[in-house]
C-alpha cells in the first residue's frame, strides 16, 4: 500500500476545505455518525424537498478520509433524488469492500473512486464508509438517541 | 546494538517493505525467544489440566503452574501465594475487584476516587459499581505537567471515600503517580486502593507489601508474556471476605442441589481451567525480566525518551501532552499530536515507514475531554527499542503534514 494511493490530491483537498463543512438552512434531516472504535463522530445535516436533497453539509471531528469522503459524498448526492443517494451509498460500500471493481459501474461515484485503494487497508474502510452509512440511516428515517 | 533486541524474532519482520519500528509498547510488548520457548516446551511436553488429574502430567502441570505463581509472589513482593491471583489480564483483574468487593461492600453515598486519566478498565467497573449502589465517583485531576497534587489528594480523597482506584502510570500522559503518599492518605481515612499497574511493572520494580495497596492489577502481554494471563494481587485478609467472581469448575468445595460452599484461596477466585500455558510463559517473562534488569531497562528507556523528547521538540506543529519538565518523573509513553492532522492520518503514514504506533482516545476519553483533545498518536518504548528506531520514526513524523497537503 503506497501512500500516494490514499493521501491523493482530491482527498487532501477535500480534507483541508471547509466547502461542505458547514451547517445548512432549514435542514429537515440531522443525523449524528459514529465510530466507537476510534471515536470519530460527523453530524450529517440534509435538506430534502419532494424527495430531491436539495442541500447538505456535515460538522465534527475525524481524520482525513472520513472527513473527504463525506465532502465528496455531499458534492455527489445533492439535486439527487434520496432513491439515487442510496444507490450511489451501495456502490460505494461495493467499491472499498472490493465487490464491485467493473470501472463502468464506479464510474457514478465520480470523485469518490479516489477511496478506491482504501479496500486494501481494512482499517480504514471504517473511516470511508463514516458519511455513507450516516447519509443511508438519515435518510431511512433514523433519529439521534434522546 | 542493543543487545537485547536479538531475542525478538518479529523485530526482524518487515512492515510494507520496512524494518518494522514497534513503538506500541504501552498496549502489547513483543515477546522474547525464552517466553515462546517456554509455552511451545509446556504444550508439547506437559501439556494437562492443572488440580484435577491423579496422574503424573497433570500433576507436572500443576507444578509449573503454582511455580509460577509463586514467581508472581516474589516479583510483586506478596506475602503469601494465596494472595496471588491469575486471570486474563489487568481488566479482568480490576472487574473481579469491583464486582466481588465493589458491590458487596459498598453502601449509598460512599465515594470511589480516581484520577480522570484512569484507563477505561479501572473506571468503567467502577461506574458500574456507583450506579449499582448509589456511589459517587469523585475525580482527581493532574496538572498541567500531569501530576497530582498533594492539594488534590488531600482535597478528593475524605472520610466518605471507600476504594481509592488509580494507576501507577498514566498509560496516555506516562505520569507516574505517588502512589505511597497516596496509599497513606487513603488508609487514614479507612479506603482500600486498587492499584493498576499494567503500564508500570514492565518498567518499574513494583513491591505491594512496601507500596500498602490493598489490590494491584497488570498484564502479561504488557511485559513479555502471551496475551491472556494476568495476575490481582489481593491482600488475604481482604480476598477471603469477599465472594467468588464467576462461579463454576475447581473453586468449590462442597456442591449441592441448592448451594455450595467454597474453595479456599487462591482456587476461589480461579472458577474452570486456567490459563497454565500463559502463567508459564509469564513466569519466563519475568526470570527474562529480572536477567535484563529494571536498573538496565530504566537507563535504556530513559536515555531513549530524552531522545524522542528533544526530536519531537525540534519538529515543527507537534505538541506533546503531559510533563515535558519534569522527565524523572514520566516514563516512556508519549502522546503527541501533529497540528491539523487526525491522529490516524499520522499513524498511517508512520505504519508505511514500519513504524507502529497507537492513535486514538487510548481507552481515556474522560482524559481526552479534559485534554480537550479529540484524540492523540502515542509513541510507547521498550527497552529493545533504539535511537536508530526513533530516527526513522521522527523522519516519518517530518513527512506526515506534506502527505496531508499542509506545510511542512
Amino acid at each position: 500500500m503506497e501512500l500516494n494511493q490514499i493521501y491523493t490530491q482530491i482527498l487532501t483537498e477535500h480534507n483541508n476545505s471547509k466547502r461542505n463543512k458547514h451547517h445548512i438552512e432549514n435542514p429537515t434531516a440531522t443525523l449524528k455518525g459514529v465510530n466507537p472504535s476510534c471515536g470519530d463522530e460527523i453530524e450529517l445535516e440534509l435538506r430534502e424537498k419532494n424527495g430531491v436533497i436539495e442541500d447538505a453539509g456535515f460538522t465534527g471531528v475525524g481524520c482525513a478520509i472520513s472527513q473527504a469522503s463525506a465532502s465528496i459524498m455531499i458534492d455527489l448526492i445533492k439535486g439527487k433524488s434520496t432513491d439515487e443517494a442510496l444507490k450511489l451509498a451501495q456502490t460505494f460500500f461495493g467499491m472499498v469492500k472490493n465487490e464491485i471493481t467493473d470501472e463502468k459501474r464506479l464510474e457514478v461515484l465520480d470523485e469518490a473512486i479516489a477511496l478506491k485503494d482504501i479496500s486494501h487497508m481494512p482499517a480504514r474502510v471504517k473511516c470511508a464508509v463514516l458519511g455513507w452509512h450516516t447519509l443511508e440511516n438519515a435518510i431511512k428515517g433514523e433519529k439521534d438517541p434522546e | 546494538m542493543n543487545p537485547w533486541a536479538e531475542d525478538f524474532p518479529i523485530l526482524k519482520e518487515t512492515i510494507n517493505g520496512k524494518r518494522l519500528v514497534y513503538l506500541d509498547n504501552a498496549a502489547t510488548t513483543q515477546k522474547p525467544v525464552p517466553v515462546l520457548k517456554a509455552v511451545d516446551d509446556y504444550y508439547r511436553k506437559a501439556n494437562a489440566n492443572p488440580h484435577r488429574g491423579l496422574y503424573a502430567l497433570s500433576v507436572e502441570a500443576t507444578q509449573k503452574y503454582e511455580d509460577a505463581r509463586r514467581t508472581v509472589k516474589k516479583f510483586i513482593g506478596a506475602r503469601k501465594d494465596e494472595e496471588v491471583l491469575f486471570t486474563r489480564n489487568a481488566s479482568e483483574s480490576l472487574n473481579l475487584v469491583a464486582y466481588s468487593y465493589g458491590l458487596t461492600f459498598l453502601k449509598e453515598g460512599d465515594e470511589i476516587a480516581l484520577p480522570v486519566s484512569e484507563h477505561h478498565s479501572n473506571l468503567v467497573p467502577w461506574q458500574m459499581v456507583a450506579q449499582a449502589k448509589g456511589a459517587k465517583l469523585v475525580y482527581l485531576y493532574p496538572d498541567a505537567q500531569g501530576r497530582l497534587t498533594d492539594a488534590e489528594i488531600g482535597a478528593k480523597i475524605t472520610a466518605k471515600t471507600k476504594i481509592v482506584a488509580l494507576a501507577h502510570v498514566s498509560n496516555v500522559l506516562g505520569s507516574i503517580y505517588p502512589v505511597k503518599k497516596i496509599v497513606e492518605k487513603a488508609h487514614s481515612v479507612g479506603a482500600v486502593v486498587v492499584l493498576d499497574c499494567a503500564q508500570s511493572i514492565p518498567h518499574y520494580p513494583v513491591n505491594v507489601t512496601e507500596l500498602g495497596c490493598d489490590f494491584m492489577a497488570f498484564s502479561g502481554h504488557k511485559m513479555l508474556a502471551p496475551m491472556g494471563i494476568g495476575v490481582l494481587y489481593g491482600k488475604e485478609e481482604l480476598l477471603n471476605r469477599m465472594p467468588p467472581f464467576l462461579r463454576g469448575g475447581e473453586m468449590i468445595e462442597y456442591v449441592h442441589e441448592q448451594s455450595a460452599t467454597f474453595a479456599p484461596l487462591p482456587q476461589k477466585f480461579e472458577a474452570g481451567t486456567q490459563n497454565v500455558g500463559g502463567a508459564i510463559g509469564l513466569d519466563a517473562a519475568i526470570h527474562y525480566l529480572r536477567n535484563v534488569g529494571y536498573d538496565r531497562i530504566q537507563k535504556t528507556e530513559n536515555e531513549l525518551l530524552n531522545y524522542t523528547l528533544d526530536g519531537l521538540a525540534e519538529i515543527p506543529h507537534v505538541t506533546v501532552y503531559g510533563g515535558t519538565d519534569n522527565r524523572a518523573n514520566r516514563c516512556g509513553v508519549i502522546s503527541f499530536n501533529v497540528e491539523g492532522v487526525h491522529p490516524h492520518d499520522v499513524a498511517t503514514v508512520l505504519d508505511a515507514a514500519g513504524v507502529a504506533i497507537r492513535a486514538g482516545h487510548h481507552c481515556a476519553q474522560p482524559l481526552m475531554e479534559y485534554l480537550c483533545v479529540h484524540s492523540t498518536c502515542r509513541a510507547s518504548l521498550y527497552f529493545y527499542n533504539t535511537k536508530d528506531d526513533i530516527d526513522v520514526f521522527l523522519a516519518a513524523l517530518r513527512k506526515v503534514r506534506g502527505w496531508l497537503g499542509l506545510g511542512a
